[in-house]
């Protein structure tokens, strides 16, 4: 009845890490081409969005709105080139597109435009305002189980948003609604762009959070690629109630510099540092987008 | 009478004006709705706790699978129905005027209006006539903050049956809406079978002097004032700009071409509603007398409907006196 759209591109874990170094370095040139940009926490999240679209999605790039697809929200907008990356990579569409990032009369917005009025594939909705993701995740959760559909709902939060009233609203309906076609990722990077997390306004005990507000909480290694996989295997299992995995992850993750560091939440690298950064990141057999340094 | 001409189609036979039919505009709200629910499967509503006074219940009966309770939370319910016009449904989010409006701003900016969500936004309570509830209660700005947005379409019927009517049409347009009523018994005085034109108006009344162009319950307040106004030989168009956005801009110049001053009325702030949107258009297009009747940047109080109309100056015998101030204004 369901078809499996989602032909993974790839199994092995060896082959999800490399394509996820390749979109660091993509996030790293966008970043440089754009000269304007969030850095720590696209990094952050190149494992969790490699395993997502590489691997456990339902979907179909040459048909990104197919009704048997899974959706994917991302409530944190901000963190848009690790999105666009993913989507472009998986083939939503060009790479060559990557390079014009928050360009003017470009698809590629500072935080993700709507279908409507950008036609960027691969996005449902606007996002950029914090807080609120989930509630529409929530509201796509219920349509989808009204029509009898199996897709599944995946919302994308960050720590630091968690402070928004509307998620805690959210999450009081997805409970009350037993919505277990939907999955909240929480990036738990402990970092957010005045401090740390806890420093800002005091988070935990987060997991608890989320149990008393009737969710089934995994609490994962956000880098750990196998980890991932099997996490994202065992929400779907999830019967009677709403899911949330806790990702503990690393602002920045790749590029030492960066690397858990608060201040790398809303800034681009310079040219120096972008150097380093791709040094770090060692290149991968798919090859960049821009040969940034030798194009300029 | 002769000051007076009816345009027979738009009101209903045998109107008698100092008798009408009272009868609520959210309730209108309440019956379109479970007409649609038995006509289109996709139409699904939102409670926020108040769906007893927004005459959702009678949907939320009829189909409980369809309805789907958000609690008081109402930043909730607006990203709520944006997701599930994602996922095809024809989401109706209803609840008092200014939690629909004030309270939810930014979500229905970036996850309504910004991504075009086919979502409708119904707002019960508007205006000064939850009178004894007080100023918290008064939604007099809805409208001017609904009509800032891009891509929102804003409709303020005027009685139980124009209400009942652009609740159906406007299942008909995939975009966002923002759809004002009331919660008091009001005359019902518009003819059910008048067909309702989104973005077009209706003039009501025809008339040479002056031109009321009114919104809502003022269009029956300004209805009242024709009648003072004929006893003092002064001839007046009465508009009802039940659209306020996309407002028909070619009855308003048409209006102050043919009668040369125009006053506006509304049970809304001067500023930012029906008032503004037609100095708007007139400033750019044909600038003429506009003579305003509103709250004059000022919030209510308590007390019944008719105090306050009164005491903030939007009763017929103030929108009679604005009309005299505006023939007084012409060249």
């Amino acid at each position: 009845m369901f078809p499996n759209l989602k032909n993974p591109v790839f199994t092995d874990v060896d082959d999800l890490n490399e394509m996820a170094r390749q979109i660091r370095r993509d996030i790293i040139n966008m970043l440089l081409l754009s000269k304007s940009g969030h850095s720590g926490g696209p990094l952050g999240l190149a494992d969790i969005f490699t395993a997502l679209y590489f691997n456990k999605l339902n979907l179909l790039p040459e048909d990104p709105y197919n009704a048997e697809r899974d959706f994917v929200f991302l409530s944190i907008g901000h963190v848009a080139p690790v999105w666009y990356a993913t989507l472009s990579r998986r083939g939503y569409f060009p790479l060559d597109e990557l390079k014009t990032l928050r360009k003017v009369n470009g698809r590629l917005q500072g935080h993700p435009a709507p279908l409507k009025t950008h036609g960027l594939p691969g996005v449902e909705i606007a996002s950029g305002a914090l807080g609120q993701g989930l509630s529409i995740a929530v509201g796509t959760a219920l349509g989808l189980r009204l029509s009898k559909k199996p897709n599944h709902v995946y919302c994308i939060c960050g720590d630091g948003e968690l402070a928004e009233g509307q998620i805690w609203e959210a999450a009081m309906t997805a409970h009350h609604h037993k919505t277990d076609n939907l999955t909240v990722i929480v990036d738990r990077n402990h970092c957010q762009i005045d401090n740390r997390t806890e420093n800002v306004q005091v988070l935990e005990p987060l997991a608890d959070k989320w149990k008393a507000f009737g969710f089934e909480v995994f609490e994962i290694d956000g880098h750990n690629m196998k980890e991932v996989l099997d996490t994202i295997d065992a929400v779907k299992k999830v019967k009677g109630k709403p899911s949330c995995i806790i990702a503990y992850t690393k602002m920045g993750r790749g590029v030492s510099f960066m690397e858990d560091n608060y201040k790398w939440h809303g800034v681009p690298p310079n040219d120096e540092q972008g150097k380093i950064a791709l040094g770090e990141l060692a290149a991968t057999k798919y090859g960049d987008f821009v040969d940034y340094y030798n194009e300029k | 009478m002769n000051y007076i001409h009816k345009f027979e189609n738009y009101l209903i036979e045998d109107l008698d004006l100092s008798k009408p039919e009272l009868k609520e505009t959210r309730r209108g709200f309440g019956d379109a709705l479970v007409d649609l629910g038995k006509s289109n499967p996709d139409v699904v509503v939102l409670g926020g706790d108040v769906s007893g006074s927004v005459r959702t219940d009678m949907f939320r009966d009829a189909y409980p699978e369809r309805f789907f309770s958000v609690g008081i939370a109402e930043q909730d319910m607006m990203g709520t129905a944006a997701g599930l016009a994602l996922a095809g449904k024809i989401p109706f989010a209803s609840t008092y005027g200014e939690f629909a409006t004030g309270r939810p701003f930014d979500q229905i900016r970036q996850s309504i209006a910004y991504s075009v969500m086919n979502v409708k936004i119904c707002a019960s309570h508007c205006g000064f006539t939850v009178g004894p509830d007080g100023a918290t209660h008064q939604s007099l700005e809805d409208v001017g903050i609904m009509r800032i947005l891009p891509h929102m379409n804003v409709i303020t019927p005027v009685d139980y049956n124009q209400t009942y009517r652009a609740i159906i049409e406007c299942t008909k347009v995939n975009e966002p809406f923002y759809i004002r009523f009331y919660r008091d018994n009001s005359p019902n005085y518009t003819n059910p079978d008048a067909p309702f034109k989104f973005g077009k108006a209706d003039t009501l009344y025809e008339g040479s002097d002056c031109t009321i162009i009114a919104s809502g319950l003022m269009v029956w307040e300004s209805m009242m004032a024709l009648e003072l106004l004929a006893k003092e030989k002064i001839s007046v168009r009465l508009i009802n700009m039940h659209t306020i956005k996309p407002i028909d801009r070619d009855a308003i110049v048409k209006a102050a071409k043919d009668t040369g001053c125009i006053v506006t009325c509304e049970d809304h702030q001067k500023i930012g509603g029906l008032g503004g949107a037609v100095a708007e258009v007139l400033a750019q297009e044909y600038p003429a007398p506009v003579e305003f009747i509103g709250a004059s940047d000022t919030f209510g109080e308590s007390g019944k409907a008719a105090e306050l109309y009164e005491k903030y100056g939007i009763s017929s015998r103030h929108i009679a006196e604005a009309v005299k101030r505006a023939v007084k204004r012409k060249k």
